[in-house]
Parts: C-alpha cells; sequence; structure tokens
C-alpha cells in the first residue's frame, strides 16, 4: 500500500517536472524576445557612428572612422554645448516639477475634498490632449511676453506635459501613507523639519524619484515644444538630433543618438530598482 | 489651517501653471481658428477654417492613418504586455540582468529608436543587408517598404519598443500585488495553465491596464516626432500635417493650423470621456 502511494507520488513529481520544463521553455523564449528586442535597433547606431563608407549590402561597415566622434567632440560643432543646454532645461524642469508637483501629488493622494474629480481631470488632460495641439494656440503670448527664442520659455513650456507625471507618482506613493506616522512624531517632539526628512521623505522618496525620472526624460526628450516656443534659437540636443537624422548623414545621426542616450541609462541605473513594482514608485499608474 | 486651506495651497501652483498652459492655449487657439487674430488686424470671426478642413480629403487620410496607428500600437502593446509580464514576474537566473533591460525603454527618447527603426528597416538598412547576404532578395528594391511606408509600420514599431515595458510593469506589480492565491486555488481544481490565465489571470489584468492603454491611446494619436521622421509626407499624421500649416509663411494658413489643433484636442477629449464610460460598464459588471 504505501509503496504503491510511494510510486504515484513519483510519478506526479515527473509528470509536474515535464509541464515545467514545458513552461520553462516557453519563458526563456520571451526571455529571449526581450532581450533581442531590446538590444536590437540600439545595434546599428554603434556600427553606424563608426563608420566612414557603408554602402548597401555590406553587412559592416566597409572603412571604420572616428570622423563623426571627432565632429561631436568638436566646439564649433555646438553638440556639446546644446547637450548643456538640454541638461540646464531638463534639470530646471524637473527642479520645478519637484517643489510644484510634490505638494499637488500630497493633496490628491491623502485628502478628499469636494471638487476632487475636476482637479484630477484638469491635472490629467496634458496627458490625453497633446501638448502641440494647445502650445500652437499660445505661442503668441509667448512672443508677446518675450518667452519665446529663450531657455525660460521653453522651460514653462516643458512643464506641460511632465508635471502630470510627476504629480501621478505623487499622488501614487502619499494614497499609501499613513499620516499618524507623522502625527506620533510630531507628539514624540520632532519639529516639523526632522518630521519630513524621518519620518515622511523615506517614505514618499520612490514617487520623488520616479517622479523626477518621468520629469526629465520628457522634458530630455522633448523636440515639437521646444521648436515651437525656442524657435530655431534655443538649440537642444534632440534639435540637432532631429536635423542630423533627416539630413542623411548616419554616422553623425547615430552619435548623437548614443550621446542623447547616455543621460538616460545613468538614470535607469539609479532609479531602476523603484521602478519595479515592490516600492511603489510606479503605483499610481496602475490607478490612473 | 483649515483643511480646505491647506488643499488649496497644496495644489494652487500646480493647477496655475496647467490651467494657464493647457486652457489658456485651447481658449487662444480657437479664437484664431475662428479667424480672430488682432495682431495681423484680422478681428472677423467665421468659420471657413472648420469649413476647408472638413471639405479636405486629406485631413480624412490623415485623420484615418493617425487613428489606425495608433490603435494598432496600442492593441499589440497590451498582448505583448502582458505576455512579457507574465514571464517577468518568476525567478529566475539573471533576472536582475533582464529586468534592467526590461525597464531600459521606458527611460531611452523615442527619437534615438526612430534613427534606430530607419537603419535596421529600410531599403538599405540592417535587414534588407541581411536579406541580402542570405540571398532571400537580390536588390535592395525587392525590401518591403517598412518605413516612410502607407501603413506606418516603422512608427507602430517604435512606439511598441517604448511602450511594451511602461505597461508591462504595470502589470507585474498587478499581479504581485493579487498573488499567486488565485492562480493555486484554480490550478488546484484542476484548471489547466490556459484556462488559469483566460479566467482567472487576465481578468484580473485587464481592469488595471484599461485606464493605462488610454494614455497609450492618446500620447501615440498626438504625438509628433516619430511620425514626422519615419512617415511619408502624404499622408501625413494629423500633428504633422497641423504643423505644416502652423509653420507655412502664408498666415492665411494659421487658422486652418488651429481648427486642426483643436480638433485634435476635442476629437480625443470625447473619445477619452467615451471610453472612460465603457469601461465603468465593462468592469462594473463583472
Amino acid at each position: 500500500m504505501s509503496q504503491s502511494a510511494g510510486l504515484s507520488k513519483t510519478g506526479v513529481i515527473k509528470k509536474q517536472s515535464h509541464k515545467q520544463r514545458q513552461s520553462n521553455v516557453m519563458r526563456n523564449i520571451v526571455l529571449l524576445g526581450i532581450i533581442v528586442g531590446v538590444i536590437l535597433p540600439m545595434i546599428p547606431q554603434l556600427l553606424w557612428s563608426f563608420s566612414f563608407r557603408w554602402y548597401f549590402p555590406s553587412l559592416l561597415p566597409t572603412e571604420l572612422s572616428s570622423r563623426a566622434w571627432v565632429y561631436v567632440a568638436n566646439p564649433n560643432s555646438k553638440i556639446l554645448e546644446s547637450f548643456i543646454v538640454s541638461l540646464i532645461i531638463a534639470l530646471s524642469v524637473t527642479a520645478i516639477g519637484i517643489v510644484v508637483g510634490v505638494p499637488a501629488g500630497k493633496a490628491l493622494g491623502m485628502y478628499k475634498f469636494r471638487g476632487k474629480e475636476l482637479i484630477e481631470l484638469i491635472i490629467l488632460a496634458p496627458t490625453i490632449v497633446p501638448g502641440l495641439a494647445v502650445i500652437m494656440g499660445i505661442q503668441i503670448l509667448f512672443i508677446r511676453f518675450g518667452l519665446s527664442d529663450n531657455i525660460v520659455g521653453v522651460i514653462i513650456v516643458h512643464l506641460l506635459p511632465s508635471l502630470p507625471y510627476m504629480i501621478i507618482s505623487m499622488a501614487g506613493v502619499f494614497a499609501n501613507y499613513d499620516p499618524q506616522f507623522e502625527e506620533q512624531a510630531r507628539s514624540l517632539g520632532a519639529n516639523a523639519i526632522k518630521t519630513f526628512y524621518y519620518i515622511t521623505l523615506p517614505v514618499i522618496f520612490p514617487g520623488i524619484v520616479v517622479g523626477a525620472m518621468f520629469t526629465f526624460l520628457i522634458s530630455w526628450s522633448q523636440y515639437i515644444l521646444t521648436i515651437m516656443v525656442g524657435g530655431g534659437r534655443v538649440i537642444t540636443l534632440p534639435v540637432l538630433l532631429f536635423s542630423f537624422a533627416g539630413s542623411g548623414d548616419n554616422a553623425i545621426a547615430s552619435a548623437l543618438s548614443i550621446i542623447f542616450v547616455l543621460p538616460a541609462i545613468v538614470i535607469l541605473i539609479v532609479t531602476s530598482k523603484y521602478l519595479s513594482g515592490k516600492s511603489g514608485g510606479m503605483g499610481g499608474f496602475g490607478s490612473i | 489651517m483649515s483643511k480646505r486651506l491647506t488643499i488649496t495651497l497644496l495644489l494652487s501652483p500646480a493647477i496655475l501653471i496647467i490651467v494657464t498652459l493647457f486652457i489658456g492655449g485651447f481658449l487662444f487657439g480657437l479664437f484664431q481658428s475662428f479667424g480672430y487674430m488682432p495682431i495681423i488686424g484680422q478681428h472677423d470671426m467665421s468659420l471657413d477654417a472648420y469649413r476647408n478642413m472638413f471639405t479636405d480629403t486629406k485631413f480624412f487620410g490623415s485623420l484615418f492613418l493617425t487613428l489606425w496607428i495608433s490603435l494598432a500600437a496600442t492593441i499589440l502593446t497590451i498582448i505583448f504586455a502582458i505576455i512579457t509580464a507574465l514571464a517577468m514576474r518568476q525567478t529566475f537566473k539573471g533576472r536582475r540582468i533582464i529586468n534592467f533591460l526590461y525597464q531600459f525603454p521606458i527611460t531611452i527618447p523615442h527619437l534615438v529608436i526612430a534613427v534606430g527603426a530607419m537603419l535596421l528597416f529600410s531599403q538599405s538598412g540592417m535587414f534588407a543587408r541581411i536579406f541580402y547576404a542570405l540571398g532571400i532578395i537580390s536588390d535592395q528594391s525587392q525590401f518591403p517598404i517598412l518605413v516612410y511606408d502607407n501603413l506606418g509600420i516603422g512608427i507602430i514599431y517604435v512606439y511598441l519598443w517604448k511602450q511594451i515595458p511602461f505597461m508591462g510593469l504595470i502589470v507585474i506589480s498587478i499581479l504581485q500585488s493579487v498573488g499567486n492565491d488565485y492562480e493555486e486555488l484554480a490550478r488546484s481544481l484542476g484548471a489547466n495553465r490556459w484556462q488559469t490565465f483566460r479566467y482567472v489571470l487576465l481578468p484580473l489584468i485587464v481592469p488595471g491596464i484599461l485606464p493605462i492603454s488610454i494614455i497609450c491611446f492618446a500620447y501615440t494619436f498626438g504625438s509628433f516626432e516619430v511620425p514626422y521622421l519615419l512617415g511619408k509626407p502624404f499622408p501625413a499624421v494629423l500633428s504633422v500635417l497641423a504643423y505644416r500649416l502652423f509653420e507655412d509663411v502664408d498666415l492665411n494658413a494659421r487658422p486652418e493650423a488651429m481648427a486642426m489643433a483643436v480638433f485634435i484636442a476635442v476629437f480625443i477629449s470625447i473619445l477619452v470621456i467615451f471610453y472612460k464610460k465603457l469601461i465603468k460598464r465593462i468592469t462594473g459588471r463583472t
């Protein structure tokens, strides 16, 4: 009796492991697809940026050259300058985004109040209606008030598409935030600054990181709003990349792409752990 | 401090910025679409711009192309997001590296991938070269047109690359918050893997991603950069068409550009409101 039970038991285990293997194969195919799929559209830029001649149908560049990189590093090409301009704009947008977005996220995440749905609608509106469609109308005012053709106007206009993402991230973390901890800290004698630093900040930090990341990246990759308000005077990296991508100079377009991606990679390394579900940095986006 | 005052103070800076730029921009665009442009001495209002727009076949070609691209991109994003999320949530060797790779597209600007798509899929691109080397094609003109094409395949590709992980991470967080209990229960009751997925996991995932999928759709509908770079000059997507009218040296094209901008804003808003009502009905019933 016990022997037959033991047999059937091993039979079940064998059957399960067979099915398990099948599911592992499927999973590995999907994972391989992820690896190849993600890397694929970035390989040509790496090759092209070092190529001098690369005519069809050669599989690899026929002649290598550092021309594109020399051009990028040359101060006359203004590429490094545009990198700095992009950086100043994106960092300013992020700083303003945090200062303005954290309180707004707190209001939306922690309180129930009359008219909340309307406020949420206003904040979400720029994620639905493209910036192009509304900035087109207001561009004339930017010219009037001297905000066009300069960095200040570009920073202001970049806030429109990015601010909602900051607020959504913050509303997400504040929704899970228990204000009683704050009260307890205060009742134990901590002042407002200490309470914020030791109690509030650690809880909301993942939201700030994810929100800041989105804000920075939206500003960093913005092209059309920069062109409309910057009028071709504010030369950011995307503005240059766009003109080279259209010009057919694949080598320089590729080198620019790689430079354009660098901050994104640094940011991902810093923020990676906050993006995965557990810390809740992305939580706000599931409950829009 | 009263609660009401606290909330007002917390919200007002953000609301002020968004309302000024968004509502202000919309209203100014609306007035200009009626031909009201005091700066160049135009005070008469008319609906001419709208009449011109709605009688133009170019406009409808653009509208259908835009709808097609955003719909295809959104549906394919949802499908691939679910497939990849199901594979990613388990523990396996090298999970950390693949997890990092999976998040990678979220931070990469669309433009970079648009350039990549151009270099990969054009008729002189990497794939055409590989096909030639394998003897599948004997001339580059035989390679299918995948960028600057009629169906916007190159454009859709870029959106998929960007959006799948974004939605996938949301699916993963939904699956994590649900846990394995329902799934194990279904399996112990004799459901096979497909049934468990179809009747247990899918109904848990779908309500969670419906709201974000409309944001994907709306983003694709209005975005400019990728179709500007990878699209055909004609038909172009709506935002590209509107921008071309906007930068026309002839200021008489301005009202039509604004009419198109107003159309984009109103059309997408109506779609979203309609969609939200639909979601409520679907998720309310189950």
